[in-house]
């Protein structure tokens, strides 16, 4: 085998056809040696033999997709402070890896998101009252994943990439078009998980698109501690699968390797490695204190490469975007933000009975005395009726008393 | 007893009487019905897959899948890379996605790179999804000991999965059982860690498979997950045990019978859930009871069948409930497993500190 450097080039459709002198199969599989970029952050298209621009009118429709996943972000940012949420980890500044995630599936696929992805589940046409229920925190979930086809947020790093393998495999056993988009961040792919789920999307061939958004950081760790590869998107080549690398807050050139590693996947390529280089700009959650590990100088940095301004500056340089557009978006966006709002502004009230109700199809006597027992508590007006954890709460079962 | 009804009351015991039978009678090992039981199960549903280590052509390392790759072909029943996360998570995708998957973690030992998957989303995706998402998993695991295993091949899990709200714990003790509980396994929508005694693999009865599926079939199995099952009839102590600890019961019982003591034997089948009725009803009968289980005794499966007893019991109690269990070891090397597995005279021994004399 060829030894692997960063000179291995090659797309991921055709890629052997013409690029490097003499490619080889090993070759192939090697991401490019920059991240692709066809919007550069002045705004100006940037040329990619392998990955065509997508057109005006499909990035414009798109960027409004951006505008509303920002205004998303700032809204559940609000709410954190105002007490309506218990956390949210933001994907500001990550705007164009959600959108292009969720823009570049069908209807019949399936998108695995992790707790940084709301604004992808939103994209893709979840009910954003119904995603935020996790951080509002009256259930573990919101969502009927199969409405959308979008898989619950997954917390545990990397366990769900796995999941997305076993979707794509049974719709490879039944013979269905369907493609699977698993997206995890940088730090996720030091996770044994991320290593199964990689080999046995290789060895059973399905089609899956691994998206690994790299900001940077995990928490506080910086990604020189994950990992010493040359790049996340080197790693295909370890499962015999491509990989590349891409501009993280291009949405342009998002939307083109993305699209073309669905399309791949969908004509019965395989599964594909996806490195989206971005940049986490707020701390992990509300709850992180970022200043603790970097500073704001790095930060700034990055606000020039924002994914939106970028996006804005292109389109209105073809006047794609002009100010009635622009005015029309931030309305759009501003209805979304208050629907949030006003969502989650009212009181839910969670019912303690469901507790019980889906641990097994069937309740079982255990759970049926541990409802009962709830239920008498709750009717002699005990602490939880008034919201109070039920500390006291002490699960006595029934003896046999003469 | 006759092969088509089901008598509530049977055992491993029962062996000998059906071996001096002058008719001659099929008989079969508890590995054959299981492996049965999986070709039974993916003949009737085409959703029914089968993957693990070692699984395919070879037929499993205990060959519980000996044929079926070859009989339902490599997309039924496939190998895997050797990763058990990599199955167990593979398989939640699937059963998201219309599958039924039955997986092999090849010893009990060698799950455990699995539990994650197993703990944070096999037991919990039903849950969160407010019943959404159902996972009809099967896990099976060869399991505890008794087979002169070395380190990592004799450990006897339960207790972890049990303590996992979620997951269905079974171990059959029976070759009957084990066919027809597999059978409810896979077509249970919840999942279902199956355990099998790996010391019972090789045990016989008489019974006829096909004989088997048909009853299964034609819906005369009475349900098994969550019911126990009276082993042994008995009016002066329950011993209530579970998978590979069941035929040592049982055992111990018939010494019993010779030193005058009837001791009723529960084959609790089903460890979650846990069937308080048909063990309280005993114990309640007879006013004593031994709990005999292979795990260490410390916080296990065994402790809460005490805990639960004597909540619901107490004042039919002439005695302690008592314990029979593993040490609080690691489980030993082969040489010495003799001195850790509960025994017939360890068993006795905990039946005559009972309070006879009050």
């Amino acid at each position: 085998m060829s030894t692997a450097t960063n000179e291995g080039r090659g797309s991921m459709i055709g890629a052997a056809a013409g690029n490097a002198a003499q490619p080889t199969a090993d070759h192939a599989l090697l991401p490019s040696a920059q991240p692709v970029q066809l919007i550069d952050p002045e705004g100006h298209h940037t040329h990619d033999d392998r990955y065509p621009l997508p057109d005006g009118q499909k990035l414009l429709s798109v960027y409004g997709r951006l505008v509303a996943g920002r205004r998303i972000n700032d809204q559940a940012n609000a709410l954190v402070r105002q007490g309506r949420m218990a956390v949210y980890p933001s994907s500001h500044g990550q705007e164009a890896c959600q959108v292009a995630a969720a823009v570049v599936l069908d209807d019949q696929d399936w998108l695995f998101p992790t707790y940084r992805d709301t604004v992808a589940v939103i994209t893709r046409g979840v009910d954003p009252l119904e995603v935020l229920t996790l951080l509002r925190g009256d259930w573990h979930g919101g969502y009927d994943p199969y409405e959308h086809r979008v898989a619950t947020q997954a917390t545990p790093l990397a366990t769900q990439l796995l999941h997305a393998v076993g979707v794509a495999h049974a719709a490879k056993l039944r013979g269905e078009p369907t493609v699977v988009l698993a997206m995890c961040g940088d730090g996720a792919t030091s996770e044994g998980d991320f290593h199964e789920a990689l080999n046995f999307a290789a060895v059973f061939h399905v089609p899956v698109v691994f998206l690994i958004q790299n900001n940077e950081f995990a928490i506080s760790v910086p990604l020189k501690s994950q990992t010493v590869a040359p790049s996340l998107a080197h790693k295909a080549i370890g499962y015999g699968m491509p990989g590349e690398r891409v501009d993280g807050n291009d949405l342009a050139a998002l939307l083109s390797v993305l699209g073309s590693a669905v399309d791949r996947a969908r004509d019965g390529g395989g599964p594909s490695l996806i490195e989206a280089h971005t940049y986490r700009m707020q701390a992990h959650t509300n709850a992180d204190d970022a200043t603790r590990y970097r500073s704001a100088d790095d930060v700034e940095r990055w606000v020039p490469k924002d994914p939106i301004l970028r996006m804005r500056t292109y389109l209105r340089g073809l006047n794609l975007l002009t100010d009635d557009g622009e005015r029309a978006l931030a309305v759009e966006a501003d209805a979304i933000a208050a629907a949030i709002r006003n969502g989650l502004n009212t009181e839910v009230d969670v019912n303690p009975g469901e507790l019980f109700e889906y641990v097994f199809s069937e309740k079982t006597s255990q759970l049926r005395e541990q409802a009962e027992q709830l239920r008498e508590e709750l009717a002699r007006g005990t602490d939880a009726e008034h919201g109070a954890p039920i500390d006291g709460a002490t699960n006595q079962t029934k003896g046999d008393r003469p | 007893m006759t092969q088509t009804t089901e008598a509530p009351a049977r055992g491993i015991g029962d062996q000998a009487d059906a071996v001096a039978s002058p008719v001659p009678r099929s008989t079969s090992t508890f590995a054959k019905a299981l492996n049965a039981a999986l070709a039974d199960a993916m003949e009737s549903d085409a959703a029914v897959l089968m993957f693990g280590e070692d699984v395919g052509r070879l037929g499993g390392v205990f060959r519980i899948t000996d044929g079926l790759t070859a009989r339902f072909g490599e997309e039924r029943c496939f190998d895997t890379p050797l990763a058990e996360a990599g199955i167990m998570g593979m398989a939640v995708g699937m059963a998201m996605n219309g599958m039924k998957p039955v997986v092999e973690m090849q010893f009990d030992a060698f799950a455990y790179p699995a539990f994650e998957q197993v703990v944070s989303h096999v037991a919990k995706m039903p849950n969160r999804t407010r019943g959404k998402v159902r996972l009809p998993i099967v896990i099976r695991i060869p399991y505890a000991g008794g087979i002169g295993g070395v380190e990592h091949h004799c450990d006897s899990s339960e207790a972890y999965y049990a303590h996992t709200p979620g997951l269905t714990v079974l171990a059959p003790a029976t070759v009957r059982d084990a066919y027809f509980m597999l059978r409810e396994a896979i077509a249970s929508p919840d999942p279902v860690v199956f355990l099998e005694p790996k010391k019972l693999y090789w045990s016989k009865e008489e019974v006829d498979l096909a004989e088997l599926r048909r009853t299964y079939d034609g819906g005369q199995a009475p349900r098994r997950i969550g019911r126990a099952v009276v082993a042994r009839a008995g009016t002066d102590a329950t011993l209530i045990s579970y998978g590979p600890s069941v035929p040592t019961a049982l055992a111990a019982a018939a010494a019993a019978a010779e030193e005058g003591r009837s001791i009723e034997v529960i084959d609790l089948r089903s460890i979650v859930p846990f069937d308080d009725e048909t063990v309280c009803e005993s114990v309640r009968r007879t006013g004593r009871a031994v709990v005999v289980a292979e795990a260490p005794g410390f916080a296990s499966v065994a402790s809460e069948i005490v805990a639960r007893v004597q909540e619901r019991c107490f004042h039919s109690l002439a005695a302690p409930v008592l314990r029979v269990t593993g040490f609080d070891i690691p489980y030993p090397s082969p040489k010495l497993e003799r001195f850790y597995l509960p025994s017939v005279d360890r068993i006795l021994d905990a039946v005559d500190n009972l309070q006879w004399e009050d």
